[in-house]
């Protein structure tokens, strides 16, 4: 009978499995591209991050969320060693990009960043051109073919949705622009160099709402070609973009998993009270 | 997990989640009140009664329309999520429900005013009347363990519904017996036929309500799930 009914609805053009029960992704068939095994941070004496273990997949969207001080930016600028630039800071564990030591001293720091770019809550291009601005990377890298350039800077920019409303002023300067238009502009910027991760700091949380659609479609786009993890203080819109969401709280991983999963039946009571606003 | 006695630090959203909690039990009540007159009126062969239930059963779905809407502004204004998502949406379609065994109670109203006109038959009924208390009271202990988000209370309530199906069928083979020893019989059988599947629907619409309170509660889906699957599905037991 089942299968009689499953012919059917075949002929009938529906997709019974598309429909099924459940959360839509499952942590577990996915490729792991970072990976975080108990890793502890300490600010001096201060233990900002406690034994945190966590697989990011690749080519999907990881929103990290929780209340201020939890800890979430300071994992997330780890995954570039941003914060090498503080001396205080140490660390144990392991943090690993496509099973790379990233805190390893072998590790080129720059290579790393060319491989993880990084978007922060206020936009901050530099006081060039539009196209100056894209093609800055490559330009660091030694690419100075005029149609090199070209081809980059069109790709990039069409890729951050920016292109049709910046193609006749390329050579205008970028500090002109309006914020939305700017942040998108920074995210050209930073995938003009082909990253294999983007990380995003609360990347709309200075912008109108309807920037911040457009930058939440963007990530939508973005995240076939690149791994996105992203931080953010509006849980709306962690659980609109993201396909897994990591609760953390006091330095800790409370909980990770999907997206659908957690912001519906979270398993447990701490995040449950954060995601619906009740007293810890 | 509802069962989830923090606060939310919005007091006012506290409020209306509470606020549109107890309407639903207010709503619960009436329904209840509503299937008891009908059976009353059904059993005793009070017109005039049969007739206030009909009249009630707009009240019934106003209460539909203004719980629903409340439903409609919270999810709009305040984007609720896990366990508060949950119980709003819980909350809708178990008022759904409710507002079908309103309509359920008018039919039987409808064959009591049919019935009320002919001879009342030896047994009065008595049939009915056991499956109609029956019913009654998986529709009070739905609403009960509604009350106390109480998932093992949902799924016994659950469980007599199938007891209610067996009721039903064994009536409806009476009453075609009836329908067969005696033919001019046939238009008041025909009236209990429908009464006793009203109340076998009211049966279903109570299930349905026990599979909401383990939705909203548990965060987990047991509709169309035999009970022995809904138990395992509870106990997050693997099925199949």
């Amino acid at each position: 009978m089942q299968a009689v009914n499953e012919q059917k609805n075949v002929a009938r053009g529906i997709d019974i499995e598309s429909m099924s029960r459940g959360p839509r992704v499952n942590l577990a068939d996915e490729t792991v591209c970072l990976e975080v095994k108990d890793f502890n941070l300490f600010y001096g004496d201060k233990q900002a991050l406690h034994g945190i273990n966590m697989q990011i997949p690749k080519n999907r969207v990881t929103a990290f969320i929780g209340p201020s001080g939890c800890g979430k930016s300071t994992l997330l600028r780890c995954f570039n060693r941003m914060n090498d630039l503080i001396d205080t800071v140490k660390m144990d564990g392991h943090l690993l990009l496509d099973n790379m030591e990233i805190n390893s001293p072998s590790v080129n720091v720059a290579d790393l960043r060319r491989q993880v770019g990084m978007v922060f809550q206020k936009p901050n291009p530099f006081p060039k051109s539009i196209y100056e601005n894209v093609a800055y990377g490559l330009r660091l890298q030694g690419v100075n073919d005029r149609a090199t350039l070209d081809k980059v800077v069109e790709k990039s920019l069409k890729g951050a949705a920016l292109w049709d409303e910046v193609k006749d002023r390329l050579h205008e300067s970028a500090m002109g622009m309006s914020g939305g238009q700017q942040q998108r502009l920074v995210i050209a910027r930073a995938i003009a160099i082909e990253p294999e991760v983007l990380l995003l700091d609360e990347p709309a949380s200075a912008l109108d709402p309807l920037s911040t659609l457009k930058i939440e479609e963007l990530i939508y786009e973005l995240k076939d070609k690149y791994t996105i993890v992203i931080v953010t203080h509006n849980m709306q819109q962690a659980a609109r973009v993201s396909d897994y969401t990591a609760f953390m709280y006091m330095g800790e991983l409370i909980e990770f998993g999907a997206t659908d999963e957690l912001f519906t039946n979270p398993a447990k009571k701490q995040t449950e009270d954060y995601i619906t606003g009740r007293y810890g | 997990m509802v069962s989830n006695n923090s606060q939310h630090i919005s007091q006012q959203f506290e409020n209306e989640l509470q606020d549109i909690r107890s309407r639903v039990m207010a709503m619960g009540g009436l329904v209840e009140q509503q299937v008891a007159n009908a059976m009353e009126a059904l059993i005793t062969g009070d017109s005039e009664m049969a007739r206030e239930v009909i009249s009630f059963d707009e009240q019934v779905n106003e209460m539909e329309i203004a719980i629903d809407e409340e439903c409609i502004q919270i999810i709009a204004l305040r984007q609720p999520t896990a366990s508060d998502l949950r119980l709003v949406t819980g909350i809708e379609k178990t008022i759904t429900d409710l507002e079908r065994i309103g309509d359920e109670s008018v039919r039987i109203a409808r064959m009591a005013i049919n019935l009320s006109e002919k001879d009342r038959p030896k047994r009065n009924y008595r049939e009915l009347q056991s499956l109609g208390n029956h019913v009654r009271g998986m529709l009070r202990d739905s609403l009960d363990a509604f009350a106390r988000f109480d998932v093992e209370m949902a799924l016994r309530v659950a469980k007599e519904d199938r007891e209610v199906d067996a009721e039903y069928e064994g009536i409806l083979r009476q009453l075609m017996t009836y329908m067969m020893e005696d033919t001019r019989q046939v238009s008041r059988v025909v009236d209990m036929m429908w009464s006793a599947r009203s109340l076998e629907r009211i049966g279903d619409h109570a299930h349905n309500v026990c599979e909401h309170i383990i939705y909203l509660v548990e965060g987990k889906d047991v509709r169309h799930l035999s009970i022995e699957k809904a138990e395992k599905v509870v106990k997050g037991e693997p099925i199949d």
